[in-house]
């Protein structure tokens, strides 16, 4: 009976002791971090960049996320704890925009400022949005696919989908950098395969009968650029020029091989070092950006290996 | 299903239970106390309600599940089952627009009939528990995503929903203690439960069944039946977790709810059910879901990293166990 009790209170004095140091800096600033996840390469990339911006500011930062990225409940459970450490402010990236509102509105009534990362969350509290600008990066995407083609010719869009914020961002982009910077390309079609390998190859391939003379494709997200390149390659197109988004182990495969021709990739790591950046600022009550581009890259068989590449990619 | 239990009378057998529930409670209130010390942000009343908030889902999920622990077997599908309830109540009110109530009795409803099929599977086909709540683990998880689309669905358009999980009753009537709904749904399901299994026909069967089912049914008794009864009960009570889980989030989420029935059967060990059957209490388990999330949101007001979190709730279910064991043999030595 005695045996219980003392196990329990060995394990619970032991736990709380080892957490005496990371507790006992309270003079420092705190700034947690809430993510979607922890584990993927991705999400640790963005953490190296928060804990980079922490170190440099001198200010404590916490990243914490669910196991996975269903777990909405489990994100709310962390942000109630967050908040209930009174932090400087806290940087949010919502897996369910709605869900969080109530949490949300606690941190705003406590005076906690609120920086969304990576996604926007529908309300207004946050008071900024540190994410990549998905506008540019596709308009990015289109001076590339421009030069590669000899800056005249056929080209298409395969979207991922019409709705989304992303979607609709990286197909704007593309378009209307194209319309602008480049008046020869022609864009043939922009079709949407819901970021889904397999649909997206129909497409790809329904689009090479459809316009035999194509120069260009580019795959809005990392599902619709693998479909792309399993279209062409399926077709037997193997002239036409693929510009793809983001990394992932088929699509980095397919531009070491020479398939794609290159990709625009986010910066996570960036991410991670605005948010914070912008967290810091906003605690001491300084004006914030309500709208941080946290950068991105292109990256093509030729840098693919650079450290400073390498380090945003992920398989 | 161990021999050795059936004959220890059941007087003394609910008073050993007593007593690890009451060594769990100590358990309890020693993390607090530990938290409490170790920072100021803990012991507030924001905190913990939040720890409450944080209990209820899985709170409901573990009494649930407890009543079929007793009987000696294991439901693996809860945490997919409580998803799919929550996804059928969302198509019953977003997309069928029907009225508040209808959606409450279809949580509990689909909880019930799909209790009441793992129940067939393990008592009319003789399905291990472990195999037949597994297989429907996996089609319920198949089948929240076929219903929706893989997309989450929404209660903007029923008033009040978010109040179920959400609301506080008790804060309307006390000011100054917001108890979220959801909390108060747990202790009354917690109640109930407790109620049934201690004070009916159907709780005495199931901790029969859990001794030992052979004689209960060598004894005339339709042991099928009522194990079907105490299946679909369970279910039933996975449907409230549902309904408050989808509460909480104002949507039905799919992709949802793998994993939950393990961190609920930890609740249901640590409060001192015996995976073995035949023995263990509603108030202890209770006790289990709590001690797990004072354990997880006190690491997380300590900051301790998340991967260490993990590691320490995992240790603590080994230590809960481990303690209980040593109980036991002492007991059956003296």
């Amino acid at each position: 009976m005695f045996t219980r009790r003392n196990l329990l209170g060995a394990v619970a004095a032991l736990s709380l002791a080892g957490m005496a140091t990371s507790a006992s800096a309270q003079d420092a600033m705190y700034i947690p971090l809430i993510s979607k996840g922890f584990q993927h390469q991705f999400w640790q990339a963005v953490k190296a960049g928060a804990d980079k911006a922490g170190e440099e500011l001198g200010v404590n930062v916490s990243f914490e996320g669910p196991d996975n990225e269903t777990q909405v409940d489990k994100q709310l459970d962390m942000l109630a704890a967050a908040l209930a450490n009174k932090p400087a402010a806290i940087g949010f990236a919502a897996l369910d925009s709605q869900a969080a509102i109530p949490q949300l509105r606690q941190a705003q009534e406590a005076g906690i400022p609120v920086i969304a990362f990576d996604s926007g969350v529908d309300s207004d509290i946050p008071v900024a949005l540190a994410a990549t600008d998905n506008i540019a990066a596709a308009a990015m995407a289109a001076d590339k696919l421009a030069e590669l083609i000899g800056g005249a010719g056929k080209v298409a869009v395969v979207a991922h989908d019409q709705t989304s914020r992303t979607g609709v961002d990286r197909r704007d982009g593309f378009v209307n950098r194209m319309k602008e910077a480049h008046p020869d390309v022609e864009i043939v079609a922009i079709e949407y395969g819901g970021g889904d390998h397999l649909k997206s190859t129909e497409i790809t391939k329904a689009l090479l009968t459809a316009n035999p003379d194509l120069k260009g494709i580019f795959g809005t997200n990392e599902g619709s650029a693998i479909g792309v390149v399993n279209g062409v390659t399926e077709a037997g197109a193997s002239d036409v020029v693929i510009v793809g988004y983001d990394s992932g182990k088929a699509q980095t495969d397919a531009i070491r091989d020479g398939r794609m021709a290159g990709a625009i990739t986010q910066n996570p790591v960036g991410i991670g070092y605005e948010t914070v950046k912008a967290a810091v600022a906003a605690a001491r009550g300084e004006q914030v950006q309500a709208s941080i581009d946290t950068g991105f890259y292109w990256y093509d068989k030729s840098n693919i290996d650079a450290p400073e590449i390498a380090a945003v990619l992920y398989d | 299903m161990t021999g050795t239990q059936a004959t220890i009378p059941a007087q003394q057998r609910r008073s050993g239970a007593a007593r690890q529930m009451l060594l769990a409670f100590a358990s309890l209130i020693a993390l607090v106390i530990g938290f409490s010390l170790a920072s100021p942000n803990f012991f507030q009343v924001s905190n913990i309600m939040a720890i409450l908030q944080a209990t209820s889902v899985n709170g409901v999920l573990a009494v649930g599940v407890t009543l079929i622990i007793i009987t000696g077997g294991i439901d693996l599908s809860i945490g997919t089952l409580m998803t799919f309830c929550a996804v059928m109540t969302g198509v019953v009110l977003t997309w069928a627009g029907m009225p508040l109530i209808l959606g409450v009795l279809t949580a509990i409803g689909t909880g019930a009939a799909c209790g009441l099929v793992s129940g067939m599977f393990v008592a009319r086909m003789k399905i291990p528990p472990f195999i037949a709540t597994l297989g429907m683990m996996l089609m319920l998880k198949g089948l929240s995503l076929i219903v929706t689309g893989t997309k989450p669905i929404y209660f903007n358009d029923t008033p009040g929903f978010t109040q179920i999980a959400q609301g506080s009753v008790v804060g309307a009537l006390i000011p100054g203690l917001p108890l979220p709904n959801g909390v108060l749904i747990l202790f009354l399901v917690a109640a109930v439960t407790a109620w049934i299994l201690g004070r009916t026909v159907l709780g005495r069967y199931t901790f029969a069944l859990g001794s030992n089912e052979e004689a209960v049914r060598l004894s005339g008794v339709n042991t099928d039946a009522w194990k079907m009864a105490i299946y679909a009960l369970a279910g039933g009570i996975v449907g409230i977790g549902g309904l408050l889980i989808s509460s909480r989030l104002n949507s039905a989420q799919p992709a949802l709810g793998l994993g939950y029935e393990l961190e609920a059967i930890a609740a249901v060990v640590i409060g001192g059910t015996s995976l073995a059957g035949g023995r263990g209490t509603i108030l202890g388990t209770l006790i289990g879901a709590l001690i797990m999330s004072v354990l997880t949101n006190g690491l997380r007001v300590l900051s301790v990293a998340p991967e260490w979190q993990t590691v320490v709730t995992g240790a603590i279910i080994i230590v809960a166990v481990y303690a209980d064991q040593l109980r036991r043999r002492k007991a059956s030595q003296g």
